[in-house]
């Protein structure tokens, strides 16, 4: 660690203290995730912090440069750990923008109903955690119950509840399950009785509110410089949403809102959150119900999609194709994209290099929560010691997805 | 989409916008690195572009040519909306010298992607204020997103740090201690040698 620095100004009006170096981290339990801070205290205020990150650092990037460009897909799961099912469809959009194909509306319409979803289970759980933290274990509870309600669908639909890998390249892996319609209806309205019921908990909670009310304060043009997107940008007032901006799949038809803050605190990024798990359960009801019903999932590409199991086997067209598709991997064309979509945390990027191999050249993922957690430093300087949590877990810091 | 902002690079930089495509719907500008810093200022402050987000910022290595790297920023502008890569190559072959000006007194958003970049590839950004390793330690030996950095190359480990006033002992040596991990390592990375 580099020595911090330790002059101090006001060192002629108040009694004359020692700065004190504490340091929070890796394993603290509320730097859920792992990451560092090493506060530098005057009393119980922050001068200094240096914030570490980069305890998960797995090496996403360099694993992505020796598979297929498929093989990439177990390995977005494991960034953002809660949303798996975000970045598989970021991913696979990504993909998609360089070979030049569209998936069917069905398809689609899929994708945004696990989207959706996967972005209730992200909220849930960083409000959720945020309420623990603070003191409020049972809204926690609740909150994971309902994230729990939200993995069962993962599990009906993917066979597994936390990573999918379910995204392909042209499609998804399975079309969705008979009664997915019916058990997501529910599932989002049991969500929203169990949101209702935490909302009336905690915003009665006058410890729960002082702790978050003016406390990390940051402007528009901060935030903004600090490349801060999704939830946290929004709270600070900027309208930006990737899904109205720049809208993908069926989100330019879909009827939405995006809810943006005043103040720009902590309790704003907890608020904005709770709206937006509203704005999901409105977009989800319209997906399903314009979902057909019938109909192909997966693109007619046979550069990329898998044929059906039936015919590899019985037919040498069908063998040849699958086998090239599985061992020299997908034949991206040469060149280089730039695709975005809205992560759970923000915009989620991809910027892949291609060299027309089947072997990815180069896979940067641009990271939402890398860039809000670098804004820390900010928030933080000058607050007190304990406004170091609320305002922690207001950025909802993944560690899979900021040190990958 | 963006085609008049490579239009008005091109215009205002003549000299240094070196070539510009547009894959994918993706416009893409690559400059002369000494002008790294000048254009993206520009583009920053000038009303018609207004690119007031860095959003990323990362490098490509190319070992086969010289320069060697290739550092690339997207810009983007939240209240028009549009996009731009810009691109620059810098580095000789062995990647010894690797350099560009920082954008951190244009975004603060630079300072860790910079510091990221320098990270994995090894890119020294000039004038940047605090360019350590950030998601690998001090000790590391190499720069991992390089294409010559083996995907099994074993890191040698390290000995406590010195801090002062912190009276800790360590408990093994530089060649000592996790000696499974080592053996299943080598495995991997020496076959003749496991027997």
């Amino acid at each position: 660690m580099e020595p911090l620095d330790l002059e101090l100004d006001s060192a002629e009006v108040e009694l004359p203290v020692e700065p004190m170096l504490v340091n929070v981290g890796p394993s603290h339990p509320a730097m859920h995730g792992t990451v560092r801070c090493v506060m530098e205290l005057s009393g119980e205020s922050i001068e200094h912090v240096d914030v570490q990150v980069g305890f998960l650092h797995r090496g996403f990037e360099k694993m992505c440069e020796r598979g297929t460009w498929t093989q990439v897909f177990p390995y977005v799961d494991r960034c953002n750990y809660v949303s798996p099912m975000l970045n598989n469809v970021g991913f696979a959009l990504a993909c998609e923008k360089m070979l030049g194909i569209q998936v069917p509306d069905r398809c689609q319409y899929y994708r945004m109903v696990l989207g959706e979803l996967a972005r209730m289970s992200d909220h849930l759980t960083c409000d959720g955690a945020m309420a623990m933290e603070l003191g409020a274990f049972t809204p926690f509870l609740w909150m994971v119950k309902a994230r729990d309600l939200i993995w069962d669908i993962m599990e009906e639909e993917t066979g597994a509840r936390l990573t999918h890998s379910f995204g392909r390249v042209g499609g998804m892996a399975k079309p969705p399950t008979d009664g997915f319609a019916d058990h997501t209806r529910a599932v989002v309205k049991q969500v929203q009785s169990i949101m209702s019921e935490v909302e009336r908990l905690l915003f009665g909670n006058r410890i729960f509110l002082d702790r978050l009310e003016g406390v990390g304060i940051i402007s528009a043009e901060d935030a903004i410089s600090l490349g801060w997107t999704g939830p946290c940008l929004r709270a600070s007032g900027v309208p930006y949403d990737v899904r109205k901006a720049h809208p993908y799949l069926k989100y330019g038809e879909v009827d939405f809102e995006v809810p943006v803050g005043t103040r720009s605190d902590c309790l704003d990024r907890f608020l904005i959150r709770i709206e937006e798990m509203k704005q999901s359960a409105r977009i989800i009801e319209q997906c399903l119900d314009r979902m057909p019903t019938e109909g192909p999932v997966n693109v007619d590409d046979p550069r990329v999609v898998l044929p059906e199991k039936e015919e590899v086997y019985s037919t040498i067209e069908a063998t040849i194709q699958h086998f090239k598709i599985v061992m020299e991997g997908l034949k991206l064309p040469a060149g280089e994209v730039y695709s975005y979509s809205e992560g759970g945390n923000g915009e989620l990027g991809f910027y892949m290099v291609s060299d027309g191999s089947g072997t990815p050249y180069r896979v940067r993922i641009r990271p939402p929560c890398f860039l809000a957690t670098a804004g820390l430093e900010r928030i933080i300087t000058g607050q007190m010691v304990a406004d170091v949590v609320p305002c922690f877990g207001s950025l909802n810091m993944i560690g899979g997805e900021c040190d990958r | 989409m963006a085609q008049h902002l490579v239009d008005l690079v091109r215009q205002t930089f003549p000299a240094v916008v070196l070539s510009s495509h547009a894959q994918h719907g993706d416009e893409t500008v690559v400059l002369a690195p000494s002008a790294w810093l000048e254009v993206h200022r520009f583009l920053k402050t000038d009303p018609r572009v207004q690119m007031d987000m860095l959003a990323d910022l990362t490098a490509v290595d190319y070992p086969d040519r010289e320069p060697r790297f290739e550092v690339v920023s997207h810009l983007h502008s939240l209240s028009l909306g549009h996009r731009l890569r810009l691109k620059a190559a810098v580095g000789d072959s062995e990647g010894e010298v690797v350099e560009i000006a920082t954008l951190t007194g244009l975004w603060a958003s630079a300072n860790w992607l910079e510091r990221e970049c320098f990270d994995m590839f090894g890119v020294k950004f000039v004038g940047h204020p605090d360019l350590r390793r950030i998601l690998l330690y001090p000790e590391f030996d190499g720069h991992p997103l390089r294409k010559d950095y083996p995907a099994n190359k074993i890191q040698p480990l390290i000995p406590f740090r010195d801090v002062d006033n912190i009276e800790k002992v360590a408990p093994f040596g530089v060649d000592e201690g996790m000696s499974f991990g080592r053996q299943t390592h080598d495995r991997w990375g020496k076959p003749d040698e496991t027997n």
